[in-house]
């Protein structure tokens, strides 16, 4: 029978020279960076064949790489920071990063709030830091060749580690200063001992105008009896290409709160590996998605009841404007002995115009026989009931279209627990909606 | 929630160890020679005393499928298949169509006794004339051994043949649409099927006709060694009416045997076809030793307007189990419908579910899917509702519960939805609690909870469907259909 070979793209290549130059000047163990590309490139970028990469084709999504970014001096750095204005009313701890490279200006190592250490992930790497042994959590999260890229190239992050209830949330501020196009890989890994509780916040800015390529990754560990709060914002620039990764251990007792909010790139992928690792624990896993023009937005997650007794939520909201394309690929697995689950997982979708397009697949893999999870889709456009009693009531055909959005996606976004993070992401889906009309 | 007693005890009752089907019948054979090459198609193409253009067909597929490689996406996992390992054609011998029953190897005759099927039409005639009569086309291995109730049939205008009769008798109608709703290099299995298919019903019901009788294709796989592949070509004109039944049981060997068959179903301007298939081949023993590999193309295309496919399927038998069949929605205002259960049992393996595609305006879809697994089995729900550009005002309905029986099996459930159209409504669900409010609520002020509510409206469902099966087929049906939702999930 004739097998078909498939042929190396030249984005393939480049990636592979890309590697062999960074691999000179990366911090830290070669041989497992080599280890990762080595199994990045047994397949190269996923196509549409590749069933987790169905909807989003990289092979003829990612058309060349971008230089990988170096780190700024510090006056760019600084300007690029007081540019940024995403969360900026929400008091934190800053944790910047520009163009990729942790930002250490400015931060007082010995005078965090109490309960907060942090390491540079570049030292860490180069210098062998212990906790290096807690990267990469969620062991299935290896075959997924977006984390192999990130596995291969991250240049740059911190390790955070949360010993007690810290009320100052954590804000990691990843801001691109560079306006040509740079590729950048960073990690993140957050340690959450027993008992503690910790507020993260997640923000991605880039200039306009330039294809980015950023590819993010942050692993929590989170121990027993933990409460760990999670937003994400990617309000990256109109051309970006932002490839994301949330890996998440959750041990007993445990609640973890996730959103990510999609307001920005030309193309993003972001993708949830959720392990429960210990009983009577609980996800409440969100994402918003708003995009226009022809932006394309995939969600994907993957939740892993391993123990029994466990609870998972997971509602993603997506409003496709344009001729926008909007993923969702979500998929519960439930091995035999995880009895007691109870997963729900739904999504759903908004076409505001006749271009758009949107694809669900929300999946179940289940082996328990004492189990509750479901799972449901929906997809349409706006009630025009809604819209007539609206509109009956004096207002312009858009305001109600905006009024009935707001609602729609505010169902996901009223999870968030920190306050002012909620208000600057309603704020945001304020913006988004004015900027339609 | 775990299953309920009673749901179990049912499960048992279908278990792959009661298969009451498995015994052999002792008839001499007439087989192709072993392997697949041109000579065997040739051979096949001969035997049935083919035109020429069909054995060109058969070749065109033969070559492509030379070049296909087999798909491995579904959730069903099997040893190697060697193509060359079996017989392509077997054949009761000295069978150049018989003139009359008494014509028919006795030995066949009592097989489909055995089976409940009524292939003598003066047995259901003589007594007092039953509600539902079933005209039955009765094929044995690749050859149909006898076709029930032609002449009147034919009165009503209505062709009820072999298909490989009607390639001889209606090559003009047979052309016009063979292959036009499953295209020759659709799938590996559908290809392969094009090459070397033996034989199957062929129907056509013209204008404005209501078919006078449910139409049923028995499909007995007996011969060792030999895979069977069959064709169905159902085309409803305009405005016409047909339900047609499709029954299959298989004897018990430990080697496993293919079946893989093409269904095309065409249905014209105002016309409805009801598809109902009640699959039961060997499942092979509880150690998975044995049982038919079923990998079947089935797909509909509703190409006139308002036109309606309904598929219904009762799936409890095959090893494996790979099998979609689809509605293609391009009339305005076509309805495609899809109601199935499965249960899956001992070592089976089930990966079905339904596409329907929906390209015209103001077209509608219903899918209800209910998969049952026990024992050591897997039972996948896999199925696409798409909505192109132009389908203005689609609308889908999904819902597909699976209950498990046991902690050793697994249900999977892998829906695609892809819409392309704004005002295209999608609804997919697996949650038990979101029929229809009203109507939940409406069971409930009566005094139902909500879970009897729930039973009731989604049995009501399926009913509605299963109702229309012959008697013979219905017992099983039926006892499945009273499994109540209880300890579903997803």
């Amino acid at each position: 029978m004739a097998q078909v070979t498939l042929m190396r793209t030249p984005t393939e290549t480049a990636l592979v020279q890309a590697f062999d130059a960074a691999k000179a000047y990366l911090p830290g163990d070669v041989e497992s960076r080599a280890q990762a590309f080595e199994t990045f490139n047994r397949n190269g970028l996923p196509h549409r064949r590749v069933e987790e990469f169905k909807y989003t084709d990289l092979r003829k999504l990612m058309h060349d790489v971008a230089p990988f970014a170096v780190k700024p001096s510090s006056t760019t750095a600084a300007a690029a920071l007081s540019a940024a204005r995403a969360f900026v009313g929400v008091e934190a701890l800053q944790v910047p990063f520009v163009d990729g490279h942790f930002v250490s200006d400015g931060i007082a190592f010995d005078q965090l709030p109490e309960g907060v250490e942090i390491v540079p992930l570049a030292e860490a790497l180069a210098s062998g830091h212990d906790w290096l042994a807690h990267l990469s959590p969620v062991p299935w999260a290896k075959d997924n060749p977006v984390y192999q890229l990130n596995s291969s190239f991250m240049a740059d992050g911190v390790m955070i580690k949360v010993t007690g209830a810290v009320a100052t949330p954590i804000h990691l501020r990843f801001v691109t200063a560079s306006t040509a196009a740079v590729a950048t890989a960073t990690r993140v890994l957050v340690l959450v001992d027993d008992g503690a509780s910790v507020t993260i916040l997640e923000t991605h800015e880039s200039p306009h105008g330039a294809a980015h390529q950023p590819n993010d990754v942050i692993e929590l560990v989170a121990g027993d009896n933990t409460n760990v709060q999670h937003v994400r914002l990617n309000g990256e620039g109109d051309e970006a290409l932002a490839l994301s990764t949330l890996a998440v251990k959750i041990g007993a007792d445990a609640f973890l709160n996730s959103i990510n909010v999609v307001a920005g790139s030309a193309v993003s992928r972001h993708q949830v590996f959720a392990m429960f690792n210990g009983e009577n624990s609980k996800a409440q896993i969100n994402g918003v998605t708003m995009i226009t023009g022809r932006q394309h937005a995939d969600s994907t997650l993957m939740v892993e009841h391993a123990v029994p007794h466990c609870e998972s939520r997971e509602l993603f909201k997506t409003v496709i404007d344009g001729e926008a394309t909007g993923v969702f690929q979500g998929k519960i697995i439930v091995p035999s002995h995880a009895q007691k689950t109870d997963g729900r997982m739904m999504s759903a979708a908004l076409l505001l115009s006749d271009g758009g397009t949107m694809y669900n697949k929300p999946e179940l893999e289940i082996f328990a026989d004492d189990v509750q999870c479901a799972h449901g889709a929906t997809c349409g456009q706006l009630d025009d009931e809604l819209l007539f009693y609206l509109m009956a009531r004096g207002l312009p055909r858009k305001e109600a279209e905006s009024l009935l959005v707001q609602a729609f996606l505010g169902q996901a976004i009223e999870f968030v627990e920190n306050e002012s993070a909620r208000d600057s992401l309603i704020a945001s889906v304020e913006g988004w909606l004015k900027a339609r009309a | 929630m775990p299953a309920v007693q009673e749901t179990i005890d049912q499960v048992r009752l279908i278990d792959v160890d009661q298969y009451k089907y498995g015994f052999e019948t002792d008839v001499e054979m007439e087989k192709a020679p072993k392997g697949l090459s041109e000579d065997t198609i040739r051979f096949i193409s001969a035997k049935k005393g083919e035109p020429e253009w069909m054995l060109q067909w058969r070749f065109d597929a033969y070559k492509r499928w030379l070049t296909m490689t087999e798909p491995n996406w579904a959730r069903v996992s099997y040893d190697k298949i060697d193509y060359n390992d079996m017989y392509y054609y077997a054949g009761p011998k000295n069978f150049p169509s018989p003139k009359s029953l008494d014509e028919v190897d006795p030995e066949i005759l009592r097989t489909y006794e055995k089976l409940g099927i009524p292939l003598r039409e003066q047995e259901v005639l003589a007594g007092v004339e039953p509600k539902n009569r079933v005209a039955v086309d009765a094929v044995f291995d690749s050859v149909s051994v006898a076709t029930t109730f032609k002449a009147e049939l034919a009165k009503a205008g209505v062709i009820f043949m072999p298909i490989s009769e009607a390639i001889r008798e209606y090559p003009d109608l047979v052309r016009q649409y063979l292959g036009t709703v499953v295209p020759v290099s659709d799938n590996f299995f559908a290809t392969l099927n094009s090459a070397v298919f033996t034989d199957g019903s062929f129907v056509y019901i013209p204008p404005g006709v209501r078919c006078p009788m449910e139409l049923s294709t028995y499909f007995r796989i007996n011969e060792k060694n030999t895979g069977q592949f069959e064709r169905t070509l159902i085309i409803a004109d305009k405005g016409s009416y047909v339900s047609y039944l499709e029954g299959c049981t298989a004897p018990m060997r430990d080697e496993n045997q293919l079946h893989a068959a093409v269904v095309e179903l065409i249905a014209l301007d105002d016309a409805e076809i009801k598809y109902s298939t009640v699959q039961n081949w060997y499942p092979g023993d509880s150690e998975g030793r044995g049982g038919i590999y079923n990998f079947v193309t089935k797909r509909g295309d509703c190409r006139g307007k308002n036109s309606i496919i309904t598929w219904t399927q009762v799936e409890t038998g095959s090893a494996i189990t790979w099998k979609y069949p689809s509605c293609i929605l391009r009339g305005d205002g076509s309805r495609g419908e899809f109601y199935s259960i499965a249960v899956s049992n001992g070592m089976q393996q089930v990966d079905s579910g339904t596409k329907m595609i929906h390209l015209g305006r103001n077209t509608t879809s219903r899918v209800i899917s209910k998969g049952i697994a026990a024992g050591r089995s897997d039972n996948t729900y896999r199925g696409l509702v798409s909505a192109h550009r132009k389908a203005t005002n689609a609308r889908n309905f999904t819902n597909c519960d699976s209950l498990l029986i046991g902690n050793r099996c697994g249900a999977h459930t892998v829906p695609y939805i892809e819409s392309k159209n704004a005002s295209a409504v999608f609804e997919h669900e697996a949650t038990t609690s979101k029929i229809s409010e009203d109507q939940l609520f409406y069971c409930q002020q009566r005094g139902l909870s909500a879970e009897e509510a729930t039973a009731l409206i989604v049995n009501g469902f399926v009913k509605d469907v299963l109702q229309h099966l012959p008697m013979e087929f219905a017992v099983e049906a039926q006892k499945l259909i009273s499994i109540s939702l209880e300890g579903s999930v997803g």
